[in-house]
């Protein structure tokens, strides 16, 4: 099959980040510090991603504002003629650095929320003071004119405070609120005792999100992705893999999506070696979950199969252990009950601790 | 979309032209929506002063086109970007 060219692509700048969140979707073995591209090699990066159809750019990490250089990164993006969105905690960012992004052109800004209130949020980022100067920077932010996205991040111990984001959201001026429960990858994975919504948390919020959406129509778009532990069919992942969406790691590795290196028998280009047209269009990675040759069953004969393409290729080895099994989030999925089961397991263990993300090493560090 | 509403492109949104599909988009936080003819030749007009009805009007007569056929044509259409927040209205 030939792939349609990427309409987004996620750069990890950097996986420093001054937060520590127990969800950070960044690889538990993370690559050095010190082997991260530098600005040319982002600017060529962005240039080549324009040239092969792509039109969103997000900055993302870690936290995209540890690298010093990301302004000139931010005016090589529009430069190159891609709509430019930065996903940051906000925390390394002043006042001043703001104006500069805007005189860089930054499109969009996207602030996550770790909590609704200090002791909530700088529990979960495992940063003292960061939601004091969260609101800071949402200041500076209104101040300046920046479109700004609410990016609300929920779990058992946080879901309770979704009517307090919906409103922080609109008091902070923001046309947008991505409600987003925890999708147990990366960091996740090891927090799903401490993290997992209860199934009437899940339903709950469902049904905030719904009333919600009416009642503010207009004024606050919600986008949301539900506790899909709890749901009965699993979300059409990344848009189908390989058909919308590419990632590139600080240290330049191309993935279809920032889970992917979950999976064991991928291989992964770099954009250091190869063209980001060839790696999308060629790399193995890439193609070795395009389209739907390379299903099983029950998928393989469902009528829902390009509707979710399976589901998530990163779930079903993180839980199954085959990443070309249906997702177990799936009701067809053999693995569906027990993935129910264990889900309501974890969300009763209310006394599980917090394990916090660890930050990159240098090379030079010793590994102990 | 009334003809005295006053449609403006909020800032972070913008038209783009997509030269490797060929098409104009609207750019948006996260979204790029593919424009067809009518709807690029309207948000091309908006600027924040005119109004819909002037717009269409004006359109109409430089495509010699029925006017009620082009604001029925592209009503729905903004009033879905407005609700998205992709477009503001001021009467
Ligand atoms: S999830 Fe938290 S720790 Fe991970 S990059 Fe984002 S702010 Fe930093
Ligand atoms: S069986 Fe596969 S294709 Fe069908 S709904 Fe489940 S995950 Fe989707």
């Amino acid at each position: 099959m030939t792939a349609p060219a990427p309409i987004a692509m996620l750069a990890e700048l950097t996986y420093r980040c001054p937060l520590s969140c127990p969800y950070c979707s960044n690889p538990v073995q993370m690559a050095a510090q010190d082997s991260e591209l530098d600005t040319a090699d982002w600017a060529r990066v962005f240039r080549e991603a324009a040239e092969m159809g792509v039109l969103q750019l997000h900055l993302s990490g870690g936290e995209p504002a540890s690298r010093r250089d990301l302004t000139d990164l931010v005016s090589a993006a529009r430069k190159a003629g891609l709509y430019t969105n930065l996903i940051t905690s906000g925390i390394g960012l002043t006042e001043k650095r703001l104006t500069q992004l805007d005189d860089a052109g930054l499109d969009h800004v996207q602030l996550s929320l770790q909590g609704t209130n200090p002791e909530m949020a700088d529990e979960i980022g495992g940063y003292r003071g960061g939601f004091a100067r969260k609101l800071q920077v949402a200041e500076w932010i209104g101040k300046i004119g920046f479109p700004l996205t609410l990016n609300a991040v929920l779990h058992r111990r946080n879901l309770h405070q979704l009517p307090r984001a919906l409103e922080m959201a609109q008091e902070m001026g923001a046309r947008r609120i991505e409600v987003a429960t925890v999708q147990f990858h990366g960091w996740a994975l090891k927090n799903r005792a401490a993290l997992m919504p209860t199934r009437e948390q899940a339903k709950e919020a469902n049904q905030i999100v719904t009333q919600a959406r009416k009642r503010l129509k207009g004024r606050l778009v919600i986008d949301y992705v539900p506790a899909d532990y709890h749901e009965d069919f699993p979300k059409r992942c990344m848009g189908g893999w390989g058909t919308t969406g590419l990632n590139v790691t600080p240290d330049g590795q191309v993935l279809p999506c920032h889970a992917a290196q979950s999976i064991p028998h991928l291989t992964f280009d770099r954009v250091q070696d190869k063209s980001l047209n060839e790696i999308w269009y060629n790399g193995a990675a890439f193609n070795a979950y395009r389209g739907t040759d390379w299903m099983q069953e029950p998928c393989r004969s469902c009528d829902r199969k390009t509707i979710d393409f399976g589901g998530c290729r990163c779930q079903a080895m993180a839980v199954i252990g085959d990443p070309a099994a249906t997702d177990p989030v799936c009701i067809k999925s053999p693995h569906h009950e027990s993935l129910q089961t264990q889900a309501s397991a974890f969300s009763a263990q209310d006394d599980a601790p917090l394990i916090y993300r660890e930050a990159p090493q240098k090379s030079s560090d010793p590994i102990n | 979309m009334l003809t005295t509403d006053i449609p403006i492109l909020p800032r972070g949104v913008r038209l783009h032209h997509d030269k490797v599909r060929g098409t104009w988009v609207l750019l948006a936080p996260e979204r790029a929506i593919t424009l067809d003819a009518v709807g690029h030749a309207i948000l091309n007009e908006v600027d924040g002063t005119r109004s819909f009805g002037e717009i269409t009007g004006a359109l109409a007569e430089r495509y010699s086109a029925p006017v009620d056929e082009i604001r029925t044509d592209s009503s729905g259409f903004l009033d879905a970007l407005r609700s998205r927040r992709f477009l503001d209205v001021s009467e």
